[in-house]
């Protein structure tokens, strides 16, 4: 899944070239991209909230968004044990259902990586947090070290975070220069490179213009996915900020031909909430992000509310979460 | 004077978590009096009312089980405080629910009153009853000790309305287990008001969790909802067989269950002792003597 983006982006981006050629061009660019009417945004991302989605759609969206589960665990007391634990989860989310589906991948720290790569192996992806994450605040040679370890340990996917003060600050093309680099870390011996996922920490942003401007900005840079949150800053993922990022990758798909995925991450605990995500991906973008090749959630607790739902859809009993692990 | 006056049709809420929403189905039901004249609407919950109210005890239960039984008990005492404070809106909302004489919902009311005192006293002492130092042969100590159970289920009583609410109530809560009450269906008003009660008596949001409702129809999910470890259905007395299908349903999770009478007791009687050990687990722990 990983390589298909890339093969195809170099012929639609070219019309881009001299957008990214200087900080001036790129600004005008950024600043030129028609504004977000933040009122009928979040207008927009209420009333999609409010779909019934009830019975057979309701049983194909939880194991969708099972399947769409970036397990995440970012804490400084990960173990390997724990990380272990949480790879176990990922490929049989419910031991007691061989039909429950496996979540896309497990989110971890750079040197946890093989120890999920173990339990993993290639049936499900391992994502790993990389470029001094959360903050971002380290010296670009620390940032791409950092990403070629945990692409070398084994990871598929690699989770950067942008630069927020330089971005903040107008310095556009710093944080272009700086996916690219990124971009060009992932690369494998092989040729093949690591999936590269861009995490705006939209909380920190401000407006929307501004996630909007960084959905374009990562997206001409080579982006994979474009990411919402870290999920160590509040707010985190929103369902408007979503719709944004959404509106972006759909519009870029339609002037260049290239596919971006998108990831909302953090404060999507409810299966009631991940498929108000659902709903709206259906409608911003249409089916063919409907996958967890282009759509995914970064989540923890997530994941057992949906299989609790699950449960209740097959059982016909509220389920508790006794009956489920901890994590 | 005031035959001009348009009267204020009152339509009440439920009581989940501390909060008074809605029930989710945005369904009510006319409640009347024992007459037969309307009184107010009442929220009829729905399942998905009793799946939140479950949520919202479960998240409150590990709080208020680790007080200690005297910060319960003195909790209690607030409660019974703060219904002396609102007896006459009790004694107007029983009387119209069960019918007789003011003097008679008086009686009622102040019998439920005295029955949380009663209970609040038992908070710091049912440990020294209900558990042991007990005789070992070896160099140990061997203490049995209750506990609380978890979350209970409680269908509360058809006819007495208040009375028989807090009897059911009171020694759930007080032993530190957190509960979701369905009250009487024809007879909800009396709970209503005393769901504002607990609103205003530091007890915690989710502690209590009271709905309005049917309890044949939500009877069942509370029965088998896997996150609920034991329920009371002294709601369905007298209905042998609702009764009997709760108890199967409640078997999938080994709920703890306190069967129905035959019919309505009188809850006049001073309680026994089951009311509140029925919802609690005996842990025995083993402590070596000298290290």
């Amino acid at each position: 899944m990983s390589a298909t983006a890339s093969t195809q982006s170099s012929e639609g981006l070219g019309a881009y070239a001299d957008v990214t050629a200087s900080e001036a061009s790129l600004r005008r660019f950024l600043h030129g991209l028609p504004g977000v009417d933040q009122v009928g945004a979040e207008a927009r991302a209420a009333a999609l909230g409010t779909r019934s989605i009830k019975t057979t759609a309701k049983a194909y969206a939880l194991d969708l968004a099972i399947s769409m589960v970036d397990l995440t665990t970012l804490e400084g007391q990960d173990t390997p044990g724990k990380v272990r634990a949480l790879a176990n989860k990922a490929l049989r989310p419910d031991p007691s259902d061989p039909s429950c589906p496996s979540a896309a991948a497990v989110c971890v720290y750079g040197d946890l990586v093989g120890d999920v790569k173990e339990i993993v192996g290639d049936r499900v992806n391992v994502a790993a947090v990389a470029t001094a994450f959360p903050s971002g605040r380290a010296a670009l040679d620390v940032k791409l070290a950092d990403t070629r370890d945990a692409v070398e340990a084994g990871a598929d996917e690699i989770d950067m975070v942008i630069d927020r003060g330089a971005f903040l600050a107008g310095h556009y093309l710093q944080v272009f220069e700086e996916i690219v680099a990124v971009k060009e870390a992932c690369r494998r011996p092989d040729g093949s490179h690591a999936h590269l996922k861009v995490i705006f920490e939209t909380g920190e942003l401000q407006t929307y213009d501004n996630v909007r401007r960084a959905s374009w900005l990562a997206m001409l840079a080579g982006s994979d996915f474009i990411k919402t949150s870290t999920g160590k800053v509040q707010p985190a993922a929103t369902l408007p900020v979503t719709l944004v990022m959404l509106e972006a990758v759909r519009d870029f798909r339609e002037a260049t031909g290239v596919q971006i995925g998108v990831k909302p991450a953090g404060g999507i605990r409810t299966a009631k909430d991940a498929i108000k995500y659902l709903v709206m991906v259906n409608e911003i973008t249409g089916p063919d992000w409907l996958t967890p090749d282009w759509f995914r959630f970064g989540a923890s607790t997530l994941l057992n509310d949906l299989l609790m739902q699950r449960t209740k859809m097959a059982t016909g009993r509220y389920s508790g979460p006794d009956y489920f692990t901890l994590d | 004077m005031a035959a001009s006056r348009l009267e204020v049709r009152k339509t009440y809420k439920l009581y989940i978590g501390g909060a008074f929403p809605r029930s989710e189905s945005g369904h009510s039901y006319e409640v009347h009096d024992s007459k037969g004249k309307f009184v107010a609407n009442a929220a009829k919950a729905s399942r998905k009312d009793v799946r939140d109210a479950v949520v919202a005890a479960r998240k409150a239960f590990p709080g208020w089980a680790g007080r200690t039984a005297y910060n319960r008990g003195q909790i209690l005492y607030r409660i019974a405080e703060v219904m002396e404070d609102r007896r006459p809106q009790f004694v107007q909302a029983v009387q119209q629910s069960e019918g007789g004489s003011a003097a008679q919902a008086g009686r009622q009311v102040d019998e439920a009153i005295d029955r949380l005192v009663w209970y609040a006293g038992w908070a710091d002492k049912l440990a020294q009853v209900a558990g042991n130092a007990n005789p070992v042969a070896g160099p140990f100590f061997n203490h049995s000790a209750p506990e609380p159970t978890g979350v209970v289920g409680v269908l509360a009583p058809q006819s007495s309305s208040l009375l028989g609410l807090v009897s059911v109530v009171a020694p759930v809560v007080v032993t530190g287990n957190t509960t979701v009450v369905v009250s009487s269906y024809s007879r909800p008003l009396p709970a209503v008001t005393f769901a504002e009660v607990l609103a205003t008596s530091d007890v915690p949001g989710g502690v209590v969790n009271l709905l309005t409702g049917d309890a044949a129809t939500l009877g069942p999910w509370l029965a088998a909802h896997m996150d609920v470890n034991a329920i009371d259905v002294t709601g369905v007395a007298g209905d042998l067989d609702t009764a009997t299908a709760l108890e199967v349903a409640a078997a999938d999770n080994l709920k703890r269950v306190r069967r129905a009478p035959a019919a309505e007791p009188d809850w006049t009687a001073v309680p026994a002792l089951t009311t509140m050990t029925d919802f609690l687990e005996t842990k025995t722990v083993w402590h070596p003597i000298g290290v």
